[in-house]
């Protein structure tokens, strides 16, 4: 097995999960450079889109932006924000990938303060597209660090929706049928959602890690899928495009 | 009559009135006439203390930054700011402290650059009366206005502290009793948007994504266009497919080439990565971003100064191999 560091763990096992003939909302960095290596290897006909108008480019480059020219190099449209968002509305993008300062066990996304809301300790950016993702995409998709202090029992703030409050909560405040979280993918494990509960369950924990330290690094108490496996590590072909194809000049899997 | 399930508690800053902003609109000129005048006019001219101001692009690609340092310049105070899709144009902004209102999607950070220290401190001073939305929220809000309707309908943002901290409402869909979110339609008073090319009545042309430029400016009261150059009026006639905002939407419209500097501008150039790194930088030390602003902005006389600083030509020529693709792109 050559020899592979935890960015190129987090974006293989982020790729194997985006199907052919789907298609994935994206920003910058990890979840693009995932996507880029799932369109390279098995999922040739993964549709890209960026929330700024870019609309199933040939990539030339990891983006800076979400906006940049790079999202719409070679890409089939140059549109919008509103058809980009009105399409994800109206069920025709499976994949959205998010981040951001604290997650909590039904997935729910704080990107926008620390502290009170009304008189934040920490201001981050809000929003942006991240919550029209998170409640219009069918599935969505986080590569974060494992942190207790990321994986809280409660978000400060619910800037994204995950499950809510628990089963049947999406549905209830009006979101889509059927959409909401479905990987969490970290530095020591792949996490699911159990399909009773929805609550966040490791599934896969990567090599040289314990689903004992990924608990310890978590604020919360996870569940366990039915079979916790070890991680696929990434192969030689995975690691080979990676490196080679999506980011030659290291700027994800070099951080 | 909908029966209202929910609402944010945050602060309405514009009327969604339809028929005031008919009103408006019925009185705005049609006449096609020249409308060429200088980045400085513009602002003197249609941005005024307290407007509504909104600006187009995508926070470092095609913005009007002229535009921006020009409100500085100028002094502009009380805006209330759309603060929309807004990463560099909300820097420059929160820098000059020119909004104490604002209307949240994404503000403070420049995406994969990292945050604003000094937009950061801005927001966490108490200065600023805020309210939370989405980016597709806000691009409601321009589109419902650009239809000319009050609100719009969408299946975001339920059950979250966004919504709660928002100026939308929850209501039943009168067809099939689903929940839906409504949006208040937004008329800025103002609002600056670059492009590639226009002629001097305001027929314009963006190329590449249009993010929320073409409902934006359909809502906007007063539009003042910034172009990387002017065309002739037969040009737009040869191709009108090619005009996505036409004239009479439009009040100003200024020549500034590299008008998107430092940010993007497809087809054109790339950003400038360095120059973008080194606000961030400077941004820590209050004292040291005083200078910088004193030097870039505050000591320039126009943009075309701000770009003799910047490196002028040169840099420009460098930005444009990297847009293109040419040598070595890794070196931005």
């Amino acid at each position: 097995m050559t020899e592979h560091n935890t960015m190129e763990m987090m974006i293989c096992a982020a790729a194997r999960n985006l199907e052919d003939g789907k298609a994935v909302a994206v920003g910058t960095g990890a979840p693009c450079a995932a996507s880029m290596l799932s369109q390279k290897t098995h999922s040739p006909n993964l549709v890209i889109i960026f929330e700024a108008g870019g609309v199933a480019p040939l990539l030339p480059t990891m983006p800076i932006s979400v906006g940049d020219s790079r999202t719409f190099h070679k890409a089939v449209m140059a549109s919008g924000m509103c058809d980009v968002m009105e399409t994800i509305q109206r069920g025709m993008v499976d994949y959205c990938f998010l981040g951001g300062a604290q997650i909590d066990k039904y997935g729910n996304l704080n990107s926008t303060v620390i502290g009170d809301w009304h008189n934040p300790k920490v201001r981050f950016p809000g929003s942006g597209g991240a919550n029209d993702f998170g409640s219009l995409a069918w599935q969505i998709m986080v590569i974060t660090p494992q942190d207790a202090r990321r994986f809280v029992e409660n978000v400060d703030f619910i800037t994204t929706p995950g499950y809510l409050d628990g089963p049947g909560s999406r549905e209830e405040a009006g979101l889509p049928a059927n959409s909401g979280p479905h990987k969490v993918i970290t530095n020591m494990a792949v996490m699911g959602y159990d399909p009773e509960t929805k609550r966040m369950r490791v599934e896969s924990v990567h090599k040289g890690h314990t689903f004992e330290e990924v608990q310890e690094n978590t604020g919360f108490t996870l569940l366990k899928a039915p079979e916790v496996i070890e991680t696929p590590e990434p192969t030689e072909e995975e690691l080979e495009v990676l490196r080679e194809e999506v980011d030659p000049n290291r700027y994800i899997i070099g951080r | 009559m909908f029966d209202v399930i929910a609402e944010g508690d945050g602060p309405l800053f514009m009327d969604p009135d339809a028929d005031k902003a008919r009103e408006y609109f019925h009185d705005k000129d049609r006449a096609m006439v020249s409308k060429i005048m200088t980045v400085s006019e513009a602002v003197g001219k249609f941005i005024h203390d307290g407007d509504y101001l909104a600006i187009g692009g995508f926070g470092a690609n095609r913005i009007p930054t002229a535009v921006c340092h020009e409100i500085l310049r100028q002094r502009k105070k009380n805006l209330i700011f759309a603060g929309h899709t807004s990463t560099h144009d909300f820097q420059i902004l929160a820098a000059g402290e020119a909004f104490n209102r604002l209307d949240i999607a994404y503000i403070i950070g420049l995406e994969a650059r990292g945050l604003s220290p000094a937009s950061r401190r801005y927001m966490e001073s108490g200065k600023v009366e805020v309210c939370e939305w989405t980016n597709y929220a806000m691009a409601c809000r321009l589109k419902a206005a650009a239809m000319g309707v009050s609100f719009i309908p969408a299946r975001n943002i339920l059950g979250t502290d966004t919504f709660k901290h928002s100026a939308a409402k929850v209501v039943k869909c009168p067809f099939t009793g689903e929940k839906y979110v409504l949006y208040p339609a937004l008329w800025p008073d103002v609002s600056a948007i670059h492009v590639h090319e226009a002629d001097v009545y305001g027929n314009a042309r963006l190329r590449g994504i249009s993010i929320a430029d073409l409902e934006l400016a359909r809502a906007s009261k007063r539009l003042i266009i910034t172009t990387e150059r002017l065309i002739r009026n037969e040009q737009i006639r040869q191709e009108p497919t090619s005009t996505g905002i036409p004239f009479y939407l439009v009040d100003a419209v200024c020549e500034v080439p590299f008008g998107s500097y430092p940010g993007n501008m497809p087809y054109e150039y790339f950003s400038d990565e360095d120059h973008l790194r080194l606000w961030l930088k400077v941004e820590r030390d209050p004292e040291e971003f005083k200078s910088f602003m004193d030097k870039y902005i505050y000591g320039t006389t126009d943009f075309s100064h701000y770009l003799e600083q910047c490196g002028g030509c040169d840099r420009i020529n460098q930005l444009r191999a990297v847009e293109n693709l040419i040598d070595a792109y890794e070196e931005v």
